[in-house]
């Protein structure tokens, strides 16, 4: 005997816990299986773009900051990229370690976040996340030495950094290295094999190579998927070429590589953060640039960097005027979510959340 | 081996040869494909079929309005053969704009090209789903334009 369904559509967030931000989903569902997804944003829509073209460059750094929020230090580091490019600005070396180092500890801070949060997507309760914060905690403390803040950084300007690091930061710096060590070893330990976790996660929501390529999806959410493309390698900017690491590769393309991807990318994070420790030399941290910058009229660049949730990029057209014409942000937390009817339709009502939450997706960047 | 931004002059050869007058004549000397607006689809096609470009993935379309017209842009990646290359076209006046999609080459095309239409105004011929996607329908105006204030 077979029981007749009708299809019922439910409505997910914008106010939900589990959707990491004001997001929406607008499921139809068969039972609990899922037949029809439209994904809707823009609740967080500030005009970042048009903000841009009232403000001078050397401003538009504090509106980075609001992007992907738990990642300023890279989004502030892509915009000077591209400044820079604008403006044929050199940056001292000094200055191109500390962006280095700072974009790889907020890469582990805003990884711990996406790995704790699809734990608790997946029905942790707290712990796995907790300890992930306990960790992410100890390197807003650095930022906060660093720059006073803790996220909205603005620590990154056009041609260098904003201050060389206080000399109390290195040993700091040492300290929170040794214990990450073992802290993160607990956390890997309790999730990483845990069984429930993988039977929960493995063979779930599956991305196939060619449709991630597509659908213009970049960073962790490719690299689970096949395919070891990352822009600090295939274009290194700022100290990237003189550091060496891995880029970690999954192949099954499910939730679960999504996540091991994420976790494998923290151990390459801090290999580079050593480095960069070991290499760093004394010298100026910010190139000698006038507050108020012109670049020439007509002139272009496109900034990019391998932001933690994939290709940043940032699109400046100049006038000769003292804001960019155009300032187009390339988000790629929104470019990956054009895969999410793919990941979602013919997979269960419970999988829902824990799909989302291996896209890590951040809607301060998806809405701009 | 490190990314290339592929040389114009190369790319606008081969362009040229397999589909003649897509290519815009009199366009600035900046290191783009500038393409004829109706042509895009088919520029778009061979670059992203063509064995010795394969330009697989689209990182992401951008619109300037210039007051005059409006300029498309392309910015383009090939993650096989390791290079990028942008592509340009433009579209004269501020009313009915329109230019063919790239969706059913590049699926990641969706939300920028809606993103474009609800912010900069331009229409894309043939695009599935071509609703506002920042903004909500019934909003007034598309508010990345220069006129809007």
């Amino acid at each position: 005997m077979s029981i007749r369904t009708e299809p019922m559509t439910v409505n997910i967030g914008p106010q939900h816990p589990s959707t990491h931000g004001v997001f929406r989903l607008r499921v139809t569902f068969d039972g609990e299986e899922i037949i029809e997804v439209e994904p809707i944003f823009g609740y967080l829509h500030r005009g970042t773009e048009k903000l841009a073209e009232e403000r001078n460059y050397t401003q538009i750094v504090t509106l980075t900051d609001r992007l992907d929020y738990v990642s300023s230090m890279i989004n502030n580091q892509a915009y000077c990229l591209a400044v820079e490019q604008l403006m044929g600005l050199e940056v001292p070396q000094r200055a191109k370690y500390l962006r280095t180092l700072t974009a790889e500890l907020q890469r582990v801070a805003s990884h711990l976040m996406g790995i704790g949060f699809f734990l608790q997507d997946l029905g942790t309760l707290g712990t796995p996340l907790m300890y992930a914060f306990r960790s992410r905690e100890k390197i807003l403390d650095l930022f906060e030495m660093l720059c006073g803040a803790r996220i909205t950084l603005s620590y990154s300007r056009p041609g260098g950094v904003f201050f060389d690091a206080p000399e109390d930061f290195w040993p700091a710096l040492d300290q929170f290295l040794a214990d990450f060590h073992s802290e993160f070893q607990e956390l890997e330990q309790l999730v990483l094999e845990n069984e429930i976790v993988m039977v929960r996660t493995r063979g779930v929501s599956l991305l196939p190579l060619d449709v991630a390529i597509n659908g213009s999806v970049s960073g962790p959410t490719l690299r689970a998927s096949g395919l070891g493309w990352d822009w600090r390698k295939m274009a290194p900017y700022d100290a990237y070429d003189r550091m060496e690491f891995d880029v970690p590769v999954a192949t099954g393309g499910d939730n679960y590589d999504r996540f091991w991807v994420r976790i494998q990318e923290i151990h390459q994070s801090i290999r580079i953060v050593r480095q960069c420790i070991q290499q760093i030399e004394p010298g100026p941290t910010r190139a000698d640039v006038p507050l108020v910058l012109r670049p020439e009229p007509g002139a272009e660049a496109y900034g990019r960097v391998e932001a933690s949730k994939g290709e940043l990029g940032f699109y400046l057209v100049s006038d000769g005027g003292i804001s960019p014409y155009r300032c187009k942000i390339r988000s790629p937390s929104l470019m990956n979510l054009t895969v999410i009817e793919h990941l979602l339709v013919g997979w269960r009502l419970a999988d829902m959340i824990v799909t989302l939450g291996s896209l890590d997706i951040n809607l301060g960047e998806v809405d701009r | 081996m490190a990314v290339q931004q592929l040389g114009v002059v190369e790319l606008a050869e081969k362009v040229g040869g397999a589909l003649p007058e897509s290519l815009a004549p009199d366009r600035p000397d900046d290191g783009a494909l500038w393409v004829n607006a109706p042509k895009i689809a088919d520029v778009a096609a061979f670059l992203r079929s063509d064995a010795g470009l394969d330009f697989n993935f689209l990182s992401s379309i951008s619109a300037v309005d210039y007051i005059s017209h409006f300029d498309v842009v392309y910015h383009l990646t090939s993650f096989s053969k390791r290079h990028t290359a942008l592509m340009k076209t433009r579209l004269d006046g501020r009313y009915e704009l329109a230019l063919p999609t790239v969706y059913h080459l590049w699926r990641g095309a969706d939300f920028q090209e809606r993103e474009i239409w609800d912010l900069m105004g331009i229409r894309f011929e043939g695009h599935p789903n071509l609703k506002r996607i920042m903004l909500w329908e019934g909003f007034d105006g598309h508010p990345l334009r220069k006129d809007y204030l």
